[in-house]
């Protein structure tokens, strides 16, 4: 099942990834040390709760940071081109939306009310590309085909579509330059279950019709594992886990995935119980010291609370960043009884 | 007997056009018809799940239920006796022992309280305890739902987050000791570390001093989770009702299958086959009469479009489905 990966295989590469914002409260490090890959034609998947700073660390890629926030990485090449070494200028023209597109986390409210919704994905492909007028629409209604979108619904305003419907368009916009890779942040929050099923089987049949690789970031670890070719589990600003989909769900290290997956109900799985993991996420305000998960971890050693632990590979292709990951078989036997969980504070 | 019982439970909001339209252009008033013909029973210590879409008549059920919504037909019974005719002594029982965690906590929390003062309100405007006690017990209320004392009872509803705003809902509620909690999306801003703890507050509570819920969300595996019995509701009208792991496990109902059928699943090697509606949800606005599914349904035929087939409370550990066709509907398990 594992191959060996050579580096033309990489649509995107991360090394040592650094997030700060500068806040009343001090220094807030959203994204610490976070390294991965992206590889052609795949679905990465980072889950991870409110506040861990999944929206950060793709801002930061594309540029999108705000002005309290500054960001550094050992490595950050999209294919063979290095994201931190391009101008500003270069990056807008020829890596955003041509190369990298997003789907916003609040792509709901990121249509222009005031313009027709056609118009808006018509402009987008026209401020990259020199075609026409005519062309564009033709395209565009190519890309509501391929969303689902009726193409006649170009001519409608914003406010006439439902959440699930501006949801699709901007799907739409984000393949309109077909990129080599689409960025989707929570593409499917707060859509009710009939719509996010639709949209997740839309994005899946787009992904085996088109090139482009797909990350997908949420906080539903159902939506995560259905969708995934490979996952990150994030937590505290770092990737705690990551691995291919099927290893992390059937064979996970670290604690927080242990615990991440019994506090998550299945519908498949009616009775079995539902343990929480008692404490509340770090407020990431100073540098990384420790194990983020120290406080609320069941099994720390003395060192999780005084040295941040890097990661360790098990095989091909799963990583861990926990000192008793080698424990891994005991944990997971004790993670899945509620008492472990209760014997903390 | 039961705690709560609903029967014919309707509710219709008028929408009135602008008085342009109303005047020179002579356009009726429309009918959203939120709610409609609800029948259905709560029984002591028992919780009832209610799931569907957005829009499909969920708060306004619950606001109901709990006495903060006249209901335009019908009658909401409490321990026997029909609220709208009943004296003010039931009527204020009623008002105690009936407390409602809503969905979005922001509106419900007075913003010039403080959040020890929030939680205290309803046991000090009842008097049900002395002062020291109602500290005590806000205190432990707060404890319990994962909100540290020390840190949290000065503060006001501005500085707590969403989840956190959420969590003062629930101790609000909770600390009153009701004999019916109605909880309306109660754990929609909470992340899933922290949404088992309130869920294991909530039963932990059950089990020790027992009190009946109506809880609802649109997350069909946590009312698999949390509820006894499972009622889905389509644009106001209630399609199916049953035991939480009959419905869940072989829904009757067309939508019911659907619903069930888009849950995603945490598990990577699960496929699942592709639900058979289409078309999106609508607004129930003068609606005809009928099944409200009837439009989406692959199965509907006349009858369906006719009439409306009402669920029936005599029985209510029975499974059953507001629905023509089931005849006609393939077998297929989960
Ligand atoms: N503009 C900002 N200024 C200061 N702190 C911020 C800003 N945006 C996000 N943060 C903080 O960075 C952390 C990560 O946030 P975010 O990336 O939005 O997380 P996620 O997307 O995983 O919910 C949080 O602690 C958040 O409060
Ligand atoms: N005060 C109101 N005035 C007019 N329409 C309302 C009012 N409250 C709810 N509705 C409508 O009634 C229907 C049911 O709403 P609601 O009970 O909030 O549904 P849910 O909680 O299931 O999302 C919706 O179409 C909604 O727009
Ligand atoms: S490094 Fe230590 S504290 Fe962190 S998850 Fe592993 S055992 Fe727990
Ligand atoms: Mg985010
Ligand atoms: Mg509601």
């Amino acid at each position: 099942m594992t191959k060996v990966t050579t580096a033309d295989e990489f649509v995107l590469q991360v090394r040592g990834l650094g997030v700060r914002y500068q806040t009343s409260q001090g220094t807030v490090h959203a994204v610490s040390d976070v390294s991965f890959e992206v590889r052609k034609n795949e679905v990465f998947g980072i889950a991870g709760e409110s506040g861990c700073g999944k929206s950060t660390l793709i801002r930061a890629l594309l540029r999108l940071l705000p002005d309290n926030a500054d960001s550094a990485a050992e490595l950050a090449l999209y294919r063979d081109q290095d994201l931190y070494g391009l101008s500003d200028a270069d990056f807008r023209q020829n890596i955003l939306w041509q190369e990298i597109s997003l789907v916003p986390q609040s792509a709901m409210n990121s249509l222009n009310p005031v313009y027709r919704v056609g118009d808006q994905v018509v402009e987008a492909i026209r401020t990259h590309r020199r075609v026409s007028k005519a062309e564009a629409r033709g395209r565009v209604a190519e890309l509501f085909d391929v969303v689902g979108l009726q193409a006649d619904l170009m001519q409608s305003f914003p406010h006439e579509f439902s959440g699930g419907m501006r949801q699709r368009a901007m799907i739409a916009m984000s393949l309109a330059l077909d990129p080599g890779l689409i960025i989707m942040d929570e593409p499917t929050t707060g859509l009710d279950v009939l719509v996010q099923e639709r949209i997740l089987r839309r994005i899946r049949e787009i992904r085996s019709e088109i090139s482009s690789s797909i990350i997908l970031i949420t906080h539903d670890i159902a939506v995560i594992a259905e969708m995934s070719d490979r996952i990150a589990i994030m937590y505290g600003g770092q990737f705690m886990e990551q691995a291919n989909a099927i290893d992390l769900f059937e064979n996970p290290y670290h604690p927080y995935t242990l615990g991440l997956k019994n506090a998550f109900p299945s519908i498949r799985e009616l009775g079995s119980e539902l343990i929480s993991i008692p404490g509340s996420p770090p407020t990431l305000v100073g540098p990384v010291t420790n194990c983020p998960f120290q406080p609320r971890c069941p099994f720390h050693l003395d060192r999780c609370a005084s040295e941040n632990p890097l990661p360790i590979n098990f095989g091909e292709d799963h990583q861990v960043r926990c000192f008793r990951s080698e424990d891994a078989n005991q944990l997971r036997h004790l993670a899945a009884e509620k008492s472990t969980w209760r014997s903390l504070n | 007997m039961a705690l709560i019982e609903l029967n014919q439970l309707t509710r219709h909001f008028e929408i009135r056009p602008g008085l342009v339209d109303r005047t020179v252009r002579g356009k009726p008033s429309r009918l959203i018809k939120a709610v409609e013909s609800l029948n259905i029973a709560v029984g002591e210590n028992e919780i009832l799940g209610i799931a569907g879409e957005s829009g499909c008549g969920k708060s306004t059920t619950c606001m109901m239920i709990a006495g903060l919504l006249p209901p335009t037909r019908g009658q909401i019974i409490y321990r026997g006796s029909d609220l709208a005719t009943a004296d003010a002594a039931v009527r204020k029982e009623h008002r105690r022992n009936v407390q409602m965690i809503f969905q979005d906590p922001y509106e419900s929390l007075n913003p010039r309280f403080r959040v020890a003062d929030i939680v205290a309100e309803g046991p000090r405007a009842l008097r049900l305890w002395d002062q020291k006690e109602i500290g005590d017990r806000v205190e432990s209320m707060l404890a319990g739902v994962g909100l540290n004392p020390g840190k949290y009872t000065e503060r006001f509803p501005h500085e707590l987050s969403g989840g956190e705003r959420q969590r003062v809902g629930i101790a609000s509620a909770l600390v009153m000791q009701p004999v019916m909690i109605i909880a309306d999306e109660p754990l929609s801003m909470l992340d899933v570390s922290i949404r088992a703890g309130i869920l294991d507050l909530f039963r932990e509570l059950q089990d020790q001093r027992g009190f009946s819920s109506v809880y609802v969300s649109h997350d069909l595996a946590i009312l698999g989770n949390v509820a006894d019995r499972l009622m889905v509701m389509y644009l106001g009208q209630a399609m199916e009702v049953g035991p939480v792991e009959q419905v869940i496990r072989s829904p009757k109902h067309p939508y019911t299958r659907a619903l069930i059928g888009a849950v995603a699943v945490p598990d990577p090697r699960v496929k699942r086959p592709v639900p058979k509606i289409s078309g999106d949800i609508s607004r129930p606005i003068d609606p005809p009469p009928g099944c409200r599914f009837a439009p989406r349904c692959p199965y509907a035929d006349d009858s369906c479009h006719d009439t409306f087939l009402e669920l029936d409370t005599s029985d209510p550990t029975r499974h059953q489905a507001a629905c023509h066709r089931l005849h006609v509907l393939p077998d297929e398990g989960l």
